[in-house]
């Protein structure tokens, strides 16, 4: 097993450095430059201020001499600094990926649980009017846009019924420690949260109903049946883990996305994470921070990706490291 | 409806005057919002509208300016102009210090002047008339210049000129100084954090230079990147302030009805900001005045200023916002007129050909605006392809010259030398720049009347040089004036005082109280 991983690390590192290099020139393929940006919203500007900030930012330099400063920088764990927000890119990402992580994480908790209980559901009640119900909601969360999705829930949650808090991490200035600080964030949580984790819920809710119904006729079932084993068992030890490996796929694919995939919600309740972050630097055409965020996220799905191998292996003992 | 909200405009500006009467109340806590997140604090490495909101607050300039454009004291407590308008001697206030508790003296603003030469492109501009600047004692600074400059004392708000500590930064690099993430200033407030990606925390001065003032105790900027989310915050009652622009402008009308809101378009006549279409003057169809002036005629300005910006601002006239100095609305007048627009096109002898529009990609009332303009150009049969971009390309493609026709608006800093004639003189033909002269417009005389109004005396002549401007450059269309934009301050009307100069809410809020 330690091979395995070993090989998949050095493999990943490979692919890290081929997307860094890749990036760096599509990134440049936009038009406008950092300087260009911030001389515009200077509302004024010289070619000896433009010039100013080129040297600054390190942009006058050739191409290929930017590319190996940053590379040099990578391999040392150093990712540059961001001229617009004036930090280092690692801070500025390591400051924000805690929120990201929360946020994503907890809604990447709430789909996939609710998704394959509603799946399983779903299945074991096949062609009832449960299943017709669980199906249909599922199918309106996975149809409607993200933003109009958090945008309602603004509205109904926060303008009518004044539940929840429309925008933010935590109540700014009400300096609360302890519990109420934890229940404040949780507050700020739930509506983002759920925003994404609806619909991720009702992709695995399709994917668990769907690959259980296809697991449900094959032979190894109606043994387990003929065998005398109650309905529970059957579904839960044979039919259910059978039918969670494309899940598990699935779910291996969000989770390393998840990172960069919030940049809408993280936009929309003004959550502090990455995505916004990303966001805001693609923009602002912010160099090292887009990349640094790039390389990051690259790195999320990689390692996901190993992890969703390790968890085939746990969920189905034929599947092998080797292969 | 509309004549309804303006109506309702009207009186909630007139509530808010009348709250100035009532007595100010110590202590409490302002929300407002800010966006875009600034790059940083720092007046003068940076000189973005987000960054002077905040940091005009922490900074401050020798002069203040009425919402008149008459300069009021700041931190220069007098002044005097000599007979031959060459030499301007500024008495510093006594007894004001930084928020560290070092003396500000005469030689901070040297060395603030030498430094804003270097980082800060609109103060060099504004200085290239200033022959030397000297500090006979710790309260006294004397400017010389070369020649008379009509708008001198125009140069001195806290954006254009801040006031930056030489204690802090002399010997070390501006850029690098780890001060400017904390920045410190002399004024009202002082830093005290900034959470990235979330807000950014004021605190009161407790030694500021004004007795008993200010008179809030905390000011928080939230960053919410979403304009809807923006008018939600204020709606539930997160915010307290939203600052003109904040949110989209179909939004306006709806949030300036809700309970307890006060609306103001004032604070923006130092600004004055115009809007108007770029018409490239250097090829194609636009390169034709006959061409320029027959859009002049196509579009149809008071349906833009009644229905995209909801019945905000006014139909500019010419080159001059009638907010600042020497405007004259005695020039060749555009009303929406389509056969006469054809007929020129006509005459012009344009055929249809394709001519490329670049909106401003400002958010959705600039598309929606351009999508009216293009609607009223088709009417008169010119051709038009939309060229999409977002704000970086849209710098890049103006600075480059690489449009037909394209959206701006600018800033004219109360005075036609100051933030007028960079549109239109010849020497502002420069490349990679989106503020100059990026039409491409030349002409002499032109060039002529705008040197000569900036050193000219007395003021009656500068009048009757930029008259003639005027007149000159709305006969010839070198761009499309459009609007002169109001960007309305929506607060919670338990918020007084708020807007107090010209500047308004770039100003600080050194007079802004909680009635609680």
């Amino acid at each position: 097993m330690l091979s395995f991983v070993a090989q998949r690390i050095v493999k990943g590192v490979v692919v890290l450095l081929a997307i860094v290099v890749m990036n760096f020139f599509l990134i440049r393929l936009a038009p406008g430059d950092p300087a260009v940006v911030m001389a515009g919203e200077a509302g004024a500007s010289d070619p000896q201020f433009v010039q100013q900030l080129r040297e600054k930012f390190s942009l006058d330099k050739p191409l290929p001499e930017q590319l190996l400063s940053y590379v040099k920088g990578i391999v040392t764990l150093d990712l540059g600094f961001s001229f617009r927000q004036q930090m280092p890119v690692s801070k500025l990402i390591s400051e924000r990926i805690g929120a990201t992580l929360l946020l994503t994480l907890t809604a990447f908790a709430i789909s996939l649980v609710l998704g394959i209980f509603f799946g399983t559901l779903a299945a074991r009640f096949a062609g009832s009017w449960g299943d017709s119900a669980i199906t249909a909601a599922a199918l309106v969360f996975y149809a409607t846009p993200i933003f109009w999705l958090a945008l309602m829930a603004i509205l109904l949650f926060s303008v009518y019924l004044g539940w929840l808090p429309s925008f933010g991490y935590d109540t700014v200035g009400a300096n609360y420690t302890g519990l109420a600080y934890v229940g404040d964030v949780a507050l700020h949580l739930i509506m983002p949260a759920m925003t994404i984790g609806l619909f991720f819920m009702a992709t695995y809710t399709r994917m668990t109903r769907a690959s259980m119904l296809e697991v449900k006729r094959l032979d190894f079932v109606k043994t387990a049946r003929a065998k005398g084993l109650r309905d529970n068992v059957i579904q839960r030890r044979h039919v259910l883990r059978n039918a969670l490996l494309p899940v598990v796929t699935l779910a291996g694919v969000h989770a390393g996305t998840l990172i960069g995939g919030a940049v809408i919600t993280e936009t929309v309740y003004a959550w502090p994470g990455i995505g916004r972050l990303m966001y805001e630097a693609l923009l602002q055409r912010d160099y090292n921070l887009l990349l640094g965020v790039f390389v990051v996220c690259s790195a999320m799905v990689l390692i996901f990706n190993l992890i969703t191998d390790l968890v085939y292996r746990l969920v189905d003992p034929r599947i092998e490291f080797a292969s | 409806m509309l004549k309804h909200f303006l109506l309702g405009l009207a009186l909630t500006s007139s509530l808010c005057t009348a709250a100035l009467a009532q007595e100010p109340k110590m202590g409490g806590t302002i929300n407002a919002v800010i966006q875009p997140e600034p790059p940083g604090l720092m007046l003068a490495l940076v000189q973005n509208g987000p960054t002077q909101m905040v940091s005009g607050n922490i900074y401050e300039g020798l002069l203040r300016y009425s919402k008149k454009l008459e300069p009021l004291p700041g931190l220069a407590e007098s002044w005097t102009v000599s007979p031959d308008a060459k030499t301007y001697t500024f008495k510093l206030k006594p007894g004001v210090t930084w928020h560290d508790g070092k003396p500000f003296t005469s030689a901070d603003v040297l060395f603030s002047v030498e430094t804003l030469r270097v980082t800060h492109a609109r103060a060099r501009g504004n200085l290239v008339q200033v022959d030397k600047v000297e500090a006979p004692d710790d309260l006294t600074v004397v400017f010389t210049l070369k020649q008379p400059f009509g708008p001198f004392l125009g140069i001195f708000e806290v954006g254009s000129m801040p006031m930056i500590p030489k204690h802090i930064y002399e010997g070390s690099d501006i850029k690098t100084n780890a001060a400017n993430n904390a920045p410190i200033g002399t004024g009202p407030f002082m830093f005290k954090e900034w959470k990235k990606g979330s807000f950014i925390q004021l605190v009161k001065n407790p030694n500021y230079h004004i007795k008993g003032k200010p008179y809030i105790d905390s000011i928080y900027w939230q960053i919410i990147p979403d304009a809807a989310a923006r008018s939600v915050a204020y709606e539930t009652g997160k915010v307290d302030v939203l600052p003109g622009g904040s949110i989209e402008n179909f939004d306006v009308p709806r949030v300036s009805k809700l309970p307890n809101t006060c609306v103001t378009g004032e604070g923006w006549e130092f600004f004055s900001p115009l809007a108007w279409m770029w018409l490239n003057n250097r090829q194609g169809p636009t390169a034709n005045k006959l061409v320029r002036q027959a859009i002049m005629y196509a579009i149809d300005r008071e349906f833009a200023r009644d229905v995209i910006w909801n019945g905000l601002g006014k139909v500019a006239t010419g080159p001059s916002a009638s907010t600042i100095k020497y405007y004259t609305d005695d020039v060749r007048k555009y009303p929406y007129d389509p056969a006469k627009a054809k007929a020129l096109l006509k005459e012009a002898g344009y055929k249809g050909e394709k001519i490329r529009m670049m909106p401003l990609p400002y958010g959705e009332t600039w598309l929606r605006w351009a999508e009216a303009i293009k609607q009223n150009l088709n009417d008169v049969g010119i051709t038009i392809e939309t060229v999409a971009t977002d704000v970086p390309g849209y710098n890049q493609k103006i600075g480059e010259w690489d449009f037909d026709i394209s959206y701006s608006y600018l800033y004219q800093y109360g005075d036609p030398a100051l933030g007028v004639g960079r549109n239109y003189v010849s020497s502002q033909i420069v490349k990679g720049q989106q503020f100059n002269n990026v039409e491409g417009y030349s002409n002499p005389e032109i060039d002529q009347l705008f040197a000569d109004g900036a050193v000219a005396t007395p003021d009656s002549k500068r009048k009757e040089i930029y008259d003639k401007a005027q007149k000159i450059l709305v006969e010839d269309v070198p761009v499309a004036w459009m609007l002169e934009l109001q960007f309305p301050t929506i607060m919670n009307c338990k918020v007084k005082n708020l807007i107090t100069t010209g500047i308004g809410v770039n100003d600080g809020f050194r007079d802004a109280w909680i009635d609680k």
